[in-house]
This record gives C-alpha cells, sequence and structure tokens, in this order.
C-alpha cells in the first residue's frame, strides 16, 4: 500500500514579509517551519503504515521555495519513506485551486496510491481548502476533521470525523483523501535512526516542465482568486484606557463597568 | 440576472440558525447587484421549514429532495449542486465556514474550477465592476485582505459565522418555493455508518460575558483563575490560540479566526495581546475590557475599558472582590 502525504511550509514567526505587488508571502525570506497542524497527517500516514501488513510506502510531497527540502527530510527523519518538492519560480503566488491543480498533476504522475493525508489547514493562509480542492480534481472521496482511524482494509476505511454536533463514523472506499484533526494522537519526535536516513535521502525536485504544465495553469497566473489589498484592521472603538498602579482601583473599574452594563 | 446562491446549512434535518446569516449577507449582495438570491436547500422532509427562509430575506427556495440527502454527504451534495450551478450561473455562491461548508465549498470550487475565498469576516460589491469583494484575515491573522475572484464565474466565498446580524423576521415577505424530487439513485463512495451525538458542548454563544486568557496569564494554574471568575459572573470561559497550543484549556474555547466566533454582551480579554487572529473572532462583542501588561497592545484599540496592568495580580483580588459581593447577595 502506498500512502501519500502532503505538508506543507509555513513561516516560524508572526513576523511575515508580505510583497506589496502581489499581496503574497516572500517566501523565501523566512524561517520556516513544517505546518505544525500537518505533523499530525505524517502521524497518521505512519500509524497505518504500522498496522497493515503489507509492505507500505510513505511518500511525503510537498510545494515550496528550494528551502522547503529541509521540512521533507524533517518528514522522513519522523519514519516516512520517499519524498518529492515540487518547485519552480513559475508556482509562486498559487492560490488554493492553483496549489490543489499543481499537486494534483504530479500526484497523477505518482501512480497508484491508497490514501492521501493532509492536515485540517495551514497556520499561515488558514484555508484548510487544498486537501477538499485536491480531491475534487482528482475525483477522489473526501474525509475531513477525522480524529480517529476505526479500520482500514485493503479497500476501505473506517473513522471517525467531528463535526460541531458530534461524531460521525464514516466508511469510504480507498482511494481516498482524508485532512486530520489534533485529536488524531501525539505526533512523534525524529528519532536518530530516521535523521541519519534523512541525511542519506535525496528528495526529488520537480519543476514546472517535470508536470508537462504551462506558466499560465500555475502560480499566480493560474489562481481564480486575486489578493486585491492588505491592509491593517481599522479598529474603531473610543475606549478608555486606564493604567493602575494599584489593582485594587483596576478591580474597581472592572466592577464599576460591569455594574453600568447591568452584568452585576 | 445576477443570482446569488446561498447554501443553506442543515444538520440532522433542520436548517442551522446559521442559515439566516447567510441570507442577512446574500440580502445586502443581492439589493447591490439588483438580482435575486436562492436559498439551496437539501435534505429530505424540510417542507415546513422552507418559508422561513424566505421571511428571513430569500427571493427563492430551491429544495433538492431526497431520502439519502438527510445526511450531509459531499459527493451527493455534488452530484446535484454542479449541474444545477452551471444551468443557473450565478454570480455568487455563498456558504458558512463550518465543517459543512469548509468540506463541500472547496469541493465544489475545484470540480467548477473557480475561486473561493475561506473564512471571509466581511462582503460587499466593488461599484464599478459588480465584483464581490471577500474580507478576511490574512497571513496568520495579523492583517486582513480583500480578494477578488476577477475572470471566473461563480464567485464563491464560506463565512465567518456570528459576523452579521439575521435580518428581522418578516412573515409578509414572499417568494417562491422550487421543490426538485430527485430520483436518481445515489451511491456516494463515503457512507455514514454511525453518529454520536456530543452529549454537552462547551456553549460560548449562550453567555451574557465571557472572560478569556491568553499567554500573559503564563501557566495553567493561573488560567484555572479564569474558571472561578467565570463561575461566579455566571459566563463562560475563552481562550487565546495561543493558550490552547500550551495546552492550558480545551480547543472548544479557543476564540479566534481558528476557534469560535462569539458576540457576547461583555468580554473580557486578559494577557491577550490582540493579533487580528484573535479580533476576528471577538470584535463583534458589545462591550470589550482588556487587561495587558503591555500599553502598546492592540487589544487595547478595541477595548471600551482597557487596563493597563499585572493580570496575576487582578484576578485573585477580582475573584475575591466578587465572591464578598455573591455571599451578600444571599
Amino acid at each position: 500500500m502506498r500512502i501519500v502525504v502532503l505538508i506543507k511550509q509555513v513561516p516560524a514567526t508572526d513576523k511575515v514579509k508580505i510583497d506589496e505587488e502581489t499581496g503574497t508571502m516572500k517566501r523565501e525570506e523566512m524561517e520556516a517551519v513544517i505546518n505544525p497542524l500537518d505533523l499530525y497527517a505524517i502521524e497518521a500516514s505512519l500509524q497505518v503504515k504500522e498496522r497493515i501488513k503489507e509492505d507500505s510506502e510513505i511518500v511525503v510531497i510537498s510545494m515550496g521555495p528550494p528551502k522547503a527540502k529541509d521540512i521533507v527530510k524533517e518528514a522522513i527523519s519522523m519514519g516516512c519513506d520517499k519524498g518529492y518538492l515540487l518547485s519552480d519560480k513559475a508556482f509562486a503566488g498559487a492560490d488554493t485551486w492553483a496549489t490543489s491543480y499543481t499537486l494534483s498533476t504530479f500526484i497523477k504522475k505518482l501512480g497508484d496510491f491508497s490514501i492521501i493525508f493532509t492536515g485540517e489547514r495551514a497556520t499561515d493562509g488558514e484555508t484548510g481548502q487544498v486537501g477538499p480542492s485536491i480531491s475534487a480534481q482528482l475525483d477522489l472521496p473526501i474525509l475531513t476533521y477525522v480524529s480517529k482511524i476505526i479500520e482500514i482494509g485493503e479497500d476501505y476505511i473506517i473513522v471517525e470525523r467531528e463535526t460541531e454536533e458530534g461524531t460521525e463514523i464514516l466508511k469510504s472506499s480507498l482511494p481516498c483523501v482524508i485532512s486530520v484533526i489534533k485529536a488524531i494522537s501525539e505526533p512523534r519526535l525524529p528519532t536518530l535512526r530516521g535523521k541519519l536516513k534523512a541525511r542519506e535521502t535525496e528528495i526529488q525536485v520537480i519543476n514546472l516542465k517535470d508536470l508537462g504544465l504551462s506558466e499560465k495553469e500555475v502560480g499566480l497566473l493560474g489562481s481564480p482568486t486575486r489578493v486585491v489589498k492588505i491592509f491593517y484592521p481599522k479598529l474603531s472603538r473610543e475606549g478608555i484606557k486606564i493604567k493602575e498602579k494599584s489593582p485594587e482601583k483596576a478591580v474597581d473599574a472592572i466592577i464599576n463597568f460591569l455594574e453600568e452594563r447591568g452584568i452585576l | 440576472m445576477k443570482d446569488v446562491f446561498i447554501i443553506s446549512e442543515v444538520r440532522e434535518e433542520k436548517i442551522h440558525p446559521v442559515t439566516y446569516e447567510l441570507l442577512a449577507w446574500g440580502r445586502d449582495l443581492t439589493d447591490k447587484l439588483r438580482g435575486t438570491l436562492s436559498a439551496l436547500v437539501l435534505g429530505n422532509n424540510l417542507e415546513e421549514q422552507l418559508k422561513e427562509l424566505i421571511f428571513y430575506g430569500a427571493d427563492k427556495i430551491e429544495f433538492f429532495k431526497h431520502k439519502e440527502l438527510e445526511v450531509f454527504n459531499v459527493e451527493n451534495y455534488t452530484k446535484i449542486l454542479v449541474p444545477f450551478i452551471k444551468e443557473k450561473n450565478p454570480e455568487i455562491i455563498l456558504a458558512s465556514a463550518t465543517t459543512q461548508g469548509r468540506t463541500l465549498m472547496p469541493y465544489l470550487a475545484g470540480k467548477l474550477k473557480t475561486g473561493l475565498t475561506a473564512d471571509c469576516t466581511y462582503l460587499d460589491i466593488e461599484e464599478d465592476t459588480g465584483l464581490l469583494l471577500q474580507v478576511r484575515p490574512a497571513i496568520g491573522g495579523n492583517v486582513l485582505a480583500t480578494i477578488k475572484t476577477p475572470e471566473h464565474k461563480p464567485q464563491m466565498a464560506t463565512i465567518r459565522p456570528r459576523n452579521k446580524k439575521p435580518l428581522p423576521r418578516n412573515e409578509k415577505r414572499k417568494g417562491e418555493i422550487i421543490v426538485h424530487n430527485i430520483n436518481e439513485i445515489f451511491s456516494p463512495r463515503v457512507k455514514r455508518i454511525d453518529f454520536k451525538k456530543r452529549e454537552k458542548e462547551v456553549s460560548l454563544s449562550d453567555v451574557e460575558i465571557i472572560i478569556a486568557g491568553g499567554k500573559g496569564l503564563k501557566n495553567p494554574q493561573n488560567f484555572s483563575l479564569l474558571f472561578d471568575i467565570a463561575h461566579l459572573l455566571n459566563g463562560a470561559v475563552g481562550a487565546s490560540r495561543s493558550a490552547v497550543d500550551m495546552g492550558w484549556i480545551e480547543y472548544p474555547h479557543q476564540v479566534g479566526l481558528s476557534g469560535k466566533t462569539v458576540n457576547p454582551k461583555v468580554y473580557i480579554a486578559v494577557g491577550i495581546s490582540g493579533a487580528v487572529q484573535h479580533l476576528a473572532g471577538m470584535i463583534n462583542s458589545e462591550n470589550i475590557i482588556a487587561i495587558n501588561k503591555d500599553p502598546e497592545a492592540p487589544i487595547f484599540q478595541v477595548s471600551d475599558l482597557g487596563i493597563v496592568g499585572d493580570a496575576l495580580e487582578i484576578l485573585p483580588l477580582l475573584k475575591k472582590k466578587l465572591y464578598e459581593r455573591k455571599k451578600k447577595d444571599v
């Protein structure tokens, strides 16, 4: 069985640089880490691998600047087997549709697989749209907000999915796309053996030409959406700010405020 | 014809109130476009509830009826919606940024090859182009971005719940109800085999007051003071993302872009600096009190009462005073 895990490089800090012209992030200039929520996708793939008896392989795929090789290596040090990085200047500025299209094109070339795991969303863009969009573009079933894998067979999987109302038990045929949430289980740390393996593993870099796509189909040019303005929110409350040296006076101010609003 | 579609949120055969917020957004955009607002509803025994959608702002209800639609299923929904959308060619499609909307909409947009903006907090129509302006917190939630879908139709967006009040219910509003009896036999690849309803959910929506804590509280012991104070105020406890990430409190308490959106009568933010990520979830509260050590913290820009001071000194005293008041009342 072959399992695919999709991961994304995100900025390590809150201090993000924005390209004023395109309104997208300057990814080259940032200190970057693996999207924290993708660690749960990696963990889920490792657990599936441990659970099934037949030989299986976990393939990690990321799209990003050349530096994103590091996060693919990190996934390998956690126990994944193989890694690819889709990287090309033309991919820059892609929205969720164009990102999904680029990834889907590569996944089609990759050949057979049983599951694609993703994190719930990335901590930078916070859209959570790439998993479902890829499943639509590959015409696969999608299971989102998955908190537990109950059973897995040769051609099916049974999972728990969390919604606002409760927990659904869903059965899906394979192959399918699964986005997991934190409840799936705590991600493991890289092992020393894993780190050595990651050092020796060659991460194959895939560019526009390898995918057989044109510049117009990817990146900013291939994106249906455009960021037209980035701005700091106008914060309009004209409240009072008091600097209280004594906590007593601060507490009095709070209690007065609550009394005036009829809470107390 | 400039049509606007909203996809109604149906949970366990009930139209969820978040749909009325969608109608309020949709009504606003439709009036600016001088078009028609249609509410798409998928389900089975919903006839009784459909009129409500007209009372809350819809011009037209398109009801797709089939036994198998009693349960939300992405593939079933898509099989019905994709051909219908292609035939009607609406300008705009809106859905809620819920587990349903956030699953269905990217799947639909993937099939329709069009743009989709996630988690919008504000929508408008650009005057000269008639295009949908979609505003959402971006880039880790530190700024707001306006996003357009200039050349693709429909323009699609999911909207954060509780960012707009529903229109007043008006029983005199007239509208058309169209029932599509679906005959096709579904064979979705995903099937729901069981459902366990959550016993008791952490509710931040039914209380008048929320006291929320962040990184500034430093440790779980300090954080637990918030529960005591919330109890004394008959309120609930909220949290910033960092407090949840550090494991001081569970995710259902998280307020912000990646958590819940709340609008209580009073919101008290303690040790929360006020990144846009957090503000997105609480800015519509009626009154905001902020307690923070840093006088430059952005939370003070949205607060009605801002207290520059040490929360770790203020909270124990606040607890004590509230407790004394309560004792006196009894």
